[in-house]
């Protein structure tokens, strides 16, 4: 538009295409590209996380190992939990919720493109601050380090007394930068679904991705503030003299640890929900039937929403609670388990009677229902507190969160990859490679954390750089590690196929999975404005009732 | 272009497919149900015959204590009633997965279009809150057991102090502070003598894990904590600081030695003694007082009453160092006051940069130190 006022010599633009191109994306406020941009960064960063968790796998290989040393090995884990729930899961879900709501919801934006923007600049810029901790983290006390108080920087380790210099202070600013990236794209999900529906889409006809999102956006807003409210409070005992957690002062270590899980336990479910909604967009379509029980899938995020405030204290059991507050904790935290099983009999009701086609997206999300269903029951046999009294802090709860977090949340991201990158980049996945990385992933991922159960239930604590010999551990952290790598080959065999799909991926097509969905109307990649007109629905399918005039959807709402 | 042959199942007809689909189940199901039981049962049996000679391992399913015993029995029955689900979700799943997929004779055809169904949602709904209600009486019973246990007259009382990194162990009642040993009484169930332990910190959290006797508890600056044991059997329990630390997490090691009664007593007696005085190990002892050494560290009856380390009026009574890193043995001592970093990377106690005679007399007499 600028390009009636400024003449532009036209070889000068032809000689550099690629910073156009450049240019373009750096300043995007398109919900399409700011998704994918979430999506890149959040692989780079799971490269980066990848890495730092085989290093911890090499390391623990053995008892008695010295790969590396304990202070590299605590900065290892450290950064690995923290990159990988703040700067891969959380991007990458918030990179599908971008490109998808106002695609779904048959919107041409979400609701502030700009504060979108803003808020993925902030969450990568969040990220690369972490990590120029290792360029400039002690000050003036050496060289450079990452932090190593853990992710949840227990206090009093993260006060100054115990982590001099400034390595956790990266920890804690990038956090709260990348936190206010959140709750802006929460606010921004929110106000989309809420003001930005096509005309017909009731919320009653909403698809559960949107709903499920929606759900989502609340709990950032309920989740992150406490959070950033610890981060501010931490800063204030460091640099001004608090004394909020620095319990040499008479601060209280238990209310850090109760901040940080208000915030740590809803985190979980903020990550879970949207894998829940790739797999109730994904499962009916490879059904080749409706959702079962929509009202009933809606009911049952809320719930989960609303009682996820209330479980954060079943991390803490072993803090020295009294045996009431143990037992409200238990049962709400038993409670989530009810709405959570409603959604994985649904999604088996949805796969009942109906026509199962096994292609990648649909063989992700049959590996998300397996995995995920040990990971929930792991988490109720938590949730009686005398046996979590054992399991606290041991490798069991590591093999337990990594199973919900690798083995349901991200076989669901890999679903939603494969199911979605056709509209995105126009070509399809491989479905040959695809199936390569699914089982290879597989395989990997059950060596490594089936297994990680049993050194926790032979007393293993977790976060130990090395370990005694003789305690029956040895050949089980083996296995561990040959799993991890076996995984991280599958990841390789993903990468490729990005890559190679994109440049030579078969021609996708508006609808390559004939499905029901908006997005699917428009062409693929969507262009800019999304729909040349608005499209206007009139049931849960739109698109079921175009391809089936004679028996639509709406006739049964 | 497709032909559509699709007359809409009612929603009560496919419900009703499913309530029988699961009622001809219910007998391969009570097979099942036994046979995790079985399974489970042998399991936690196997592991618990692997403890050899005095010395235990770290297994929760080998409990030698009321605490840690409970939570056994209660983690069985907890496999046990999600061992079911997993089968019964499992079964469905797989058979669901099987059953109704895609084959080529039908493409082109959608199936039956199924919205939902209000009775089989209600019954995978109310059947889960019957089972969390039972789950969670269960848990209940047992936290409250274990967490509001009054304590005996006779119990033994010890005050735990978690250090970077390692324990000290305070009897308050008998005068005795020892280290990342803790010696308590073999507790025979009819005339029970129990441990409590007052849990404390002095710098970060860390958390007291020794699986056999109990579940763990942490230790938090500022936030007093308590836990008991009544171990049943004698000999040495092993454990570790379960809550990351610091640096040397990894390192903070505990042994619990459970003692016969009359091994217990005498070992109290020892430990009320103040240090041996052996003049031929006055040089080592002028080292050891001249130097940082007697800053950190308490030698009962002499000057050195530091308190930032173990207290060694009786190291030579503990069978390792290091809080478990290395054996007490001389070559170990030796490097340990040498160079700490050697045996525990991150430990606190500074190398004293003795030259070799200072170092070999300062090692001779906490020798004497029994």
């Amino acid at each position: 538009m600028a390009s009636d006022a400024i003449t532009v010599p036209l070889g000068q633009t032809e000689a550099r295409p690629w910073v156009d191109t450049l240019h373009q994306w750096l300043t995007t406020v398109d919900h399409k590209r700011l998704g994918i941009l979430y999506m890149l960064s959040a692989l780079f960063f799971l490269a980066i996380g990848g890495v730092e968790a085989l290093i911890i796998r090499i390391q623990l290989m053995h008892s008695h190992n010295d790969f590396v040393s304990p202070e590299v090995f605590n900065r290892m884990f450290t950064m690995h939990g923290t990159t990988m729930i703040f700067f891969v899961a959380m991007p990458v879900l918030f990179g599908f919720a971008n490109y998808l709501v106002p695609l779904m919801i048959g919107a041409r934006d979400m609701a502030f493109p700009r504060l979108n923007a803003f808020s993925f600049w902030l969450s990568f810029l969040g990220g690369l601050l972490l990590y120029f901790s290792f360029l400039g983290g002690s000050g003036l006390y050496g060289a450079g380090s990452a932090p190593d108080v853990g992710w949840w920087a227990y206090a009093p380790l993260g006060a100054r007394a115990f982590s001099p210099g400034h390595s956790s202070d990266y920890w804690t600013l990038s956090l709260l930068v990348s936190g206010f990236g959140s709750i802006g794209t929460a606010i921004n999900i929110i106000a989309t679904i809420l003001c930005m529906r096509c005309p017909g889409m009731k919320l009653s006809r909403m698809p559960l991705l949107a709903w499920l999102n929606l759900v989502m956006g609340g709990m950032v807003l309920i989740a992150i503030t406490p959070l950033s409210a610890a981060q501010i409070m931490l800063l204030i005992d460091r640099y001004l003299g608090g004394h909020f957690f620095d319990t040499q002062a008479g601060g209280s270590a238990v209310l850090w640890m109760h901040f940080f899980w208000i915030f740590g336990h809803p985190e979980v479910y903020i990550l879970v929900i949207p894998a829940f909604a790739f797999l109730s967009e994904i499962i009916p379509v490879f059904s080749r039937k409706p959702i079962f029980g929509y009202p009933v899938m809606v009911a049952a995020t809320v719930a989960i929403g609303l009682v996820s405030t209330s479980v954060w204290a079943h991390h803490m059991f072993t803090i020295g609670m009294n045996s009431y507050a143990s037992s409200f904790f238990a049962i709400t935290t038993m409670a989530v388990g009810v709405p959570t099983g409603i959604k994985i009999f649904n999604w088996i009701g949805t796969m009942w009677g109906g026509k199962i086609q096994f292609k990648v997206p649909m063989l992700f999300c049959i590996g998300f229902l397996f995995q995920f269903l040990i990971a929930g029951l792991t988490g109720i046999i938590q949730s009686c507190v005398p046996f979590d009294w054992q399991l606290s802090l041991s490798y069991f709860v590591v093999a337990h969160f990594h199973y919900v977090i690798v083995g349901g949340i991200l076989f669901a991201i890999f679903g939603a990859f494969y199911y979605w990158y056709p509209k995105m980049s126009g070509r399809m996945l491989s479905e040959r490679l695809g199936k390569w990385h699914f089982w290879l992933f597989l395989i990997g991922f059950h060596m490594t954390f089936d297994v990680m159960h049993i050194p926790g239930l032979l007393g293993m604590p977790r976060r130990i750089y090395t370990y005694e010999p003789g305690r029956g551990w040895d050949t089980l952290n083996l296995i561990i590690s040959i799993g991890a790598f076996i995984q991280a080959l599958a990841i390789l065999v993903f990468v490729a196929n990005l890559v190679i799909s994109y440049f030579k991926g078969a021609r996708a097509g508006n609808d390559p999975w004939d499905a029901w969905t908006l997005e699917w109307s428009t062409s693929s990649p969507p262009p800019t404005y999304n729909f040349a007109t608005v499209p206007t629905v009139g049931s849960r399918r739109p698109l079921w009732d175009l391809k089936h005039p004679e028996d639509p959807d709406s006739r049964y709402e | 272009m497709r032909t559509l042959v699709m007359a809409r199942i009612s929603e009560v007809e496919s419900g009703r497919r499913e309530m029988s689909m699961l009622r001809r189940k219910s007998s391969t199901l009570r097979f099942l149900e036994r046979t995790i039981l079985l399974l489970f049962w042998s399991a936690a049996a196997g592991w618990a015959s692997e403890p050899k000679g005095s010395s235990h391992g770290t297994n929760i399913f080998a409990p030698a204590s009321t605490p840690a015993k409970s939570i056994a029995d209660l983690s069985v029955f907890v496999l046990v009633i999600t061992g079911i689900i997993f089968v019964v979700v499992f079964v469905l799943l797989t058979y669901a997965i099987v059953k109704f997929r895609g084959r080529a004779k039908d493409a082109g055809r959608e199936p039956a279009q199924v919205y939902g169904s209000t009775q089989i949602e209600l019954a995978w709904t109310i059947i889960p809150v019957l089972i969390v209600v039972v789950l969670f009486l269960a848990t209940a019973r047992v936290i409250h057991a274990i967490q509001d246990a009054p304590e005996p007259a006779g119990a033994v009382e010890v005050t735990a102090i978690g250090h970077q990194y390692w324990w000290e162990f305070r009897y308050p009642k008998l005068g005795i502070v020892t280290a990342n040993e803790l010696h308590v009484p073999v507790s025979d169930p009819s005339h029970p003598t129990p441990t409590f332990l007052q849990l404390l910190s002095a710098d970060t959290d860390h958390s007291f894990w020794v699986p056999e006797l109990a579940g763990k508890t942490d230790l938090i600056p500022n936030h007093p904590n308590r836990m008991w044991m009544d171990p049943q059997r004698t000999g040495v329990f092993l454990g570790q600081c379960a809550q990351y630390c610091g640096v040397e997490h990894a390192k903070m090691l505990l042994r619990v030695s459970v003692d016969a009664p009359e091994e217990f007593a005498s070992w109290v007696q020892a430990q009320q003694r103040p240090a041996v005085e052996d003049t031929g190990a006055i040089a080592g002892r002028r080292v050891f007082e001249r130097n940082a050494c007697m800053n950190c560290h308490t030698v009962g009856g002499t000057p050195a009453d530091g308190r930032f380390g173990p207290d060694l009026t009786h190291l030579m009574s503990r069978a390792t160092i290091a809080a478990g890193a290395a054996e007490n043995t001389h070559d170990n001592l030796r490097l340990w006051v040498q160079n700490p970093s050697a045996i525990k990377p991150g430990s606190l106690m500074p190398a004293m940069q003795l030259g070799d005679a200072d170092l070999d007399a300062v090692v001779s007499y906490m020798e004497t130190l029994h």
